[in-house]
């Protein structure tokens, strides 16, 4: 027995000794091929993101992200303070804008940073090179923190899963292309980031990780208004945890250091400042970290208490007590003006019916459309069957981690509901919720096929243990089933996750990586044909029109304006001021001598309107005219939607009505298309972007005159004469 | 070497004519052209037409329907101011029409219009573009019957001695016009759309428009005070246009013959027409009543320079100076040129105070708003040119480092954080201590 005793311990130590060598090289190999995996997925998140550029040229996109290219320039020409200062005399003219205290500068001072060390590491590059690539090069980082958060919440299989998902996830890269250089860019990155952090502060209890979260929330803060989300799920992440009895001193600790913290530090933006602590947005989280202290202090009571009666008195006096204070002091700071009220945009969030009949400017934007079914599909493809799987498995393994992951993914799923943008928020949660899913099923096949393999080999080399074998065997019985079943679900899965890579590629190189500012159109012979009317037209304000001149449009193309004209606009797309868009909104749609009045009150001297008649563009100013009537109407009641409409209809041929066919926009989009021929075999006049003839063929300027029309007729520019000089 | 000998003879040889062609001292002759209907105006006016001459004006004269005149050539207007003294021409020779004298004027020209009756459709309607109506009634002249001129034949209240006329020095000259003006012809009213045309010379309030050879039938269509007999405009660029329904107003004829007013009784030697027409000929011409403003200026109080942009509550200074040209240039001196701070309505409206020598001044505190900001000067007075000055300039709110550091308010607060802070590092030293 000694004998065999010591053998056996001999042989145990040798073998686990030569285990110990093996798992620690397939350790290793396990860590090269994440390494690896990693590092593909990082390059692959950043590559595929380089559509735009290849197609187009290295380019700013689209709206918004012209005025943070221009912002960014300015911050690196001419320093931070200056920048944070910037008080911008050619927006918004004669108000004006301070820039520093209205944006978040969290993507401009990112840019310029890297700009700087680029520079500081001798690389001459452009900072509009930088600009274009910031979106993908954050993308590529947030591979990485989905990377280390799927690992956080499930293993680190489903945070390879989860890295792999969302570097070619649709709905994410719709927002981070090259170009795209748009606050969204970096604030997902940070958005994740945050979050993860945070839930490694719960699962650990230090503060450390707390801090690191509260850091990470500022970045967000800085970087884009949607932290406001952050700021109410987490509270109501704790509020669950707190009603589901899972209180601990973990969370304890990362919530209140991170609110804490979190809070003064966001309170640093100036965009931010005290609407941290004063508008209704922020109340919950204010709340909750109140509730919180009383819950310690009920622990405390209770741990001194014996009496389990007195401490039931306690706390029903405490928490009645409590929750009357908060109402009261809720009541009292609303009552007072001391907390501001929910803004119209947070309103429209939680009602969606809510901005399209209070604030049209709101709901004038697409992006802030209800999403339809469709674009779920385009945007997540198969994450969006995996997203109900990954939360069964969620929900069977509950954690503080798992519940979080849960809650992040069915309110940002709702939000995504509400408005097409928000999918973006959505998409993080969704492909994590996807890797645990697709990384827990695999495993559980693999595994199958693994333990088969495993239990045929000790069979047939030692064939001791009875009892185990004789149980194994008893499970071995079913396994050919299964085994065939699980080759078929792998195949399966692979079928199905290389189908979500060919379509994420196809949406991307498709969809996605258009700048919409220079248009493509498909020719007659199927070639390739560019419209840069958008850049021919704002060159040409920047070189033939006085320094100080004043361009009126519709507000979509005031950043482009004042970026690449470096021309003074009247509104632009930061539509703080609804008065002064309604002005415009009432210019565009009065008849052409009311019109006059206004523009010289706002010393216009010249009008840009966008023009699709010709290209068959359909996203220009006569589409977006109704809009123009409703802002303009919602401040000035002589502007009455009706008027423009025949019978509920918006029309822009004969049978439109007069007041439509005698508008400022109607006369500047027109003016002369009448005597033009746009397509073969149609009456000249022929509107190729509604399909009709127009009605009013005979327009007559008499207070602005053409100045310039690009060569597509897409960017139509008018001059505004001067007062009659004997009248 | 030599080439450079030569250029250098050139220039020398060159350099007198250069200098005096750019002569402060002797102005270029202004030149004017006058188109005529028939070339007896030339010497039945011809003391109107002297007086300009002798004012160092080069005068052309034309027949209207001659093919050769044109107003512009190359781009370049020919003359400085048009004298239309051609009531019955149907159409102008050349290249002139009712387009190319709008623009003439429009481009910052002077012009003078003499209609008569049986002014043809074209007289017509540059009156119309300017602004005035002549009676439509191609036979109707004005008629009163109170305030005529005692003539010879009985009987004709056609001939009027008016002196409702204007009172203003800068158009008439300091001197008043003692006798009456007279005046036959047809009369105009004003647009009163258009607010830049001036009744200079007006009927009185008994005259009326009409046939004076057939019996009234219908109630006519301009009376009283309406009736203008002299107008002037002052376009919004400073041209000048004098109109009239007159042409016989400036004959040597009128400007000799002395007038008696109906009804009363002292007969003056002469009419006040030569007074009249020389001293408006003066204004129409920019020989007066010509403002120009120049180094407008403004800075903060205590700098020099001019900010590219001001602070909100910034005291800053503004400063224009204003002259009058009137053969030369003279300080211009008022107590009513005001300076309005204007983003959409003004912020600001100060009354310039002046030194008399044509500097204008004020200063104020730029008020507590941010935006785009001008400085608006708009003067408008009756006779002189418009000043419109306008001068943009941003205001910013303070900067970040602008604010007070330290308030005395915020004193319990610093107190507060400070013995936080304190009683937190001594909380930790009794609680390691005491472990």
């Amino acid at each position: 027995m000694v004998v065999g005793n010591a053998e056996s311990m001999k042989s145990d130590l040798l073998s686990s000794l030569s285990i110990r060598w093996i798992k620690l090289k397939t350790k290793q190999q396990e860590v090269l091929i994440r390494v690896s995996i990693l590092c593909l997925v990082y390059i692959l998140a950043f590559i595929s993101r380089l559509f735009s550029v290849l197609r187009y040229e290295s380019m700013i996109h689209e709206f918004d992200p012209y005025f943070n290219y221009r912002t960014t320039l300015f911050l690196t020409q001419k320093g931070f303070y200056e920048f944070w200062n910037w008080f911008d005399s050619e927006s918004w003219y004669p108000l004006g804008r301070i820039i520093g205290g209205t944006l978040y500068p969290g993507l401009m001072v990112t840019a310029a940073l890297l700009y700087w060390s680029l520079r500081f590491l001798r690389f001459a590059v452009h900072i509009r090179e930088v600009c274009v690539l910031t979106a993908p090069f954050f993308a590529s980082n947030t591979t990485l923190v989905a990377y280390f958060f799927g690992k956080e919440i499930w293993d680190s299989g489903a945070g390879l899963v989860a890295a792999a998902l969302i570097a070619i996830c649709p709905g994410y890269i719709s927002r981070s292309v090259a170009g795209s250089y748009d606050n969204e860019g970096v604030a997902i990155f940070a958005l994740l980031l945050t979050f993860y952090l945070f839930v490694r502060a719960v699962n650990t209890g230090s503060l450390a990780w707390a801090l690191a979260s509260a850091f990470g929330y500022f970045y967000m803060v800085s970087a884009w208004g949607g932290y406001v989300f952050i700021i109410n799920l987490i509270p109501l992440y704790v509020l669950v945890l707190l009603l589901t009895g899972r209180y601990s001193m973990r969370l304890y600790v990362a919530y209140n250091s991170m609110y804490v913290l979190g809070m003064l530090l966001a309170m640093q933006i100036r965009f931010v400042g005290f609407q941290h602590v004063q508008s209704g947005e922020h109340m919950a989280a204010m709340g909750v970290f109140f509730l919180m202290q009383v819950f310690y202090l009920l622990d405390w009571v209770k741990h001194l208490l014996s009496d389990t009666k007195l401490f039931q008195a306690f706390l029903r006096v405490t928490v009645t007590c409590a929750v009357g204070v908060g109402v009261i002091a809720l009541g009292v700071g609303t009552a007072s003006g001391y907390i501001s009220p929910w803004t119209g945009r947070f309103y429209s969030l939680l009602d969606p019916t809510y901005a399209k009949d209070h604030i049209p400017i709101i709901a004038s934007v697409s992006e802030h459309q209800p999403t339809a079914w469709s674009s779920f599909m385009f945007d997540f493809h198969i994450l969006l069957f995996l997203f109900p799987a990954g939360l069964y498995f969620c929900f069977k393994r509950l954690s503080d981690a798992t519940i979080f992951i849960v809650m992040y993914g069915l309110t940002s799923m709702y939000f995504a509901g509400v408005m097409v943008r928000l999918i973006l928020v959505a998409t993080p949660a969704v492909c994590l919720i996807s890797a645990i899913a697709v990384s827990a099923t695999i495993k559980n096949l693999t595994y199958l096929l693994r333990t088969k393999r495993k239990v045929s080999q000790t069979g047939s080399t030692e064939g001791i243990n009875g009892a185990k074998a004789s149980s194994k065997a008893l499970l071995d019985r079913s396994q050919p089933f299964q085994k065939n079943s699980a080759i078929a679900l792998l195949f399966g899965a692979f079928y199905l996750l290389s189908k979500y890579a060919t379509h994420c590629n196809w949406v991307t190189s498709e969809a996605y990586s258009s700048p919409s500012i220079v248009l493509a159109a498909r020719g007659a012979h199927g070639d390739r044909v560019i419209f840069d009317d958008y850049r021919e037209a704002y060159f040409w304000l920047r070189q033939n029109t006085p320094q100080d001149a004043k361009v009126m449009s519709w507000w979509d193309y005031g950043y482009q304006i004042t970026a690449m004209g470096n021309r003074t606009v009247i509104v632009d797309n930061n539509t703080w001021n609804n008065t002064h868009i309604a002005t415009v909104g009432r210019a565009m749609s009065s008849y052409e001598d009311e019109a006059y009045e206004i523009m010289r009150s706002l010393d216009v001297d010249y009008v840009l309107v966008v023009f699709g008649g010709v290209t068959g563009y359909s996203s220009d100013d006569i589409n977006k005219f109704l809009w123009m009537v409703r802002i303009g109407g919602g401040v000035f009641p002589v502007i009455k939607e009706p008027h423009y409409l025949v019978n509920g209809e918006y029309r822009v041929d004969k049978g439109a009505s007069p007041k439509m066919l005698n508008c400022l926009m109607y006369k500047l989009s027109y003016y002369r298309f009448g005597e033009l021929m746009t397509e073969y075999g149609k009456p000249p006049g022929y509107d190729r972007a509604r399909g009709v003839e127009i009605g009013n063929k005979d327009v007559k300027l008499e207070y602005l005159e053409e100045a310039f029309t690009t060569s597509n007729w897409i960017v139509r520019i008018y001059k505004v004469k001067p007062p009659n000089n004997r009248w | 070497m030599r080439g450079k000998a030569e250029l250098f003879l050139i220039f020398i040889s060159v350099l007198p004519f250069l200098s005096l062609s750019f002569s402060a001292e002797s102005p270029k002759e202004r030149r004017v052209l006058v188109l005529l209907d028939d070339l007896a105006i030339k010497s039945s006016h011809s003391l109107f037409f002297d007086s300009l001459k002798s004012r160092r004006f080069l005068l052309h004269f034309r027949l209207a329907d001659d093919p050769e005149i044109s107003l512009r050539r190359y781009g370049q207007h020919l003359y400085d101011a048009l004298i239309l003294f051609c009531p019955s021409v149907q159409r102008f020779g050349g290249s002139i029409d009712v387009a190319a004298i709008a623009d003439f004027v429009d481009s910052g020209h002077d012009l003078i219009i003499a209609a008569d009756n049986n002014a043809s459709d074209f007289i017509r309607e540059i009156a119309t573009e300017c602004g005035v109506d002549f009676d439509e009634d191609p036979v109707a002249m004005v008629i009163d019957h109170t305030s005529y001129a005692v003539s010879d034949t009985e009987g004709d209240h056609t001939l009027l001695a008016s002196d409702n006329i204007i009172e203003s020095d800068v158009i008439l000259g300091s001197k008043k016009i003692e006798a009456p003006v007279l005046f036959k012809g047809i009369g105009h009213s004003l647009n009163p759309s258009n607010n830049l045309v001036v009744k200079v010379l007006s009927a009185s309030p008994s005259a009326y428009s009409a046939n004076p050879k057939s019996k009234l039938a219908n109630p006519p269509t301009i009376t009283g005070s309406a009736i203008s007999l002299v107008s002037i405009v002052q376009a919004r660029n400073n041209a000048r246009v004098l109109i009239t329904g007159s042409l016989i107003m400036f004959s040597n004829r009128f400007f000799r013959s002395g007038v008696q007013k109906a009804g009363n009784s002292t007969k003056h030697e002469r009419s006040g027409n030569e007074q009249f027409f020389t001293e408006l000929g003066k204004w129409v011409f920019h020989e007066r009543g010509h403002l120009k403003a120049v180094n407008i200026r403004h800075h903060k109080v205590g700098v020099t320079d001019e900010p590219a942009m001001y602070r909100i509550s910034d005291d800053l200074e503004y400063s224009v100076e204003i002259y009058e040209w009137s053969g030369t240039s003279e300080p211009y001196v008022a107590d009513d040129v005001q300076v309005q701070f204007y983003m959409m309505s003004p912020y600001v409206l100060k009354t310039l105070s002046t030194n008399q020598k044509g500097l204008y001044s004020t200063a104020f505190k730029v008020p507590d708003v941010y935006g785009v900001f001008q400085f608006k000067v708009e003067y408008h007075r009756l006779g002189y040119t418009t000043l419109s000055l306008s001068k943009q300039i941003p205001v910013r709110p303070y900067r970040h480092n602008e604010y007070e550091r330290f308030i005395p308010a915020a004193y319990p607060y610093y107190g507060a954080a400070l013995s936080m802070m304190a009683g937190f590092f001594i909380f930790t030293a009794v609680h390691l201590h005491n472990k």
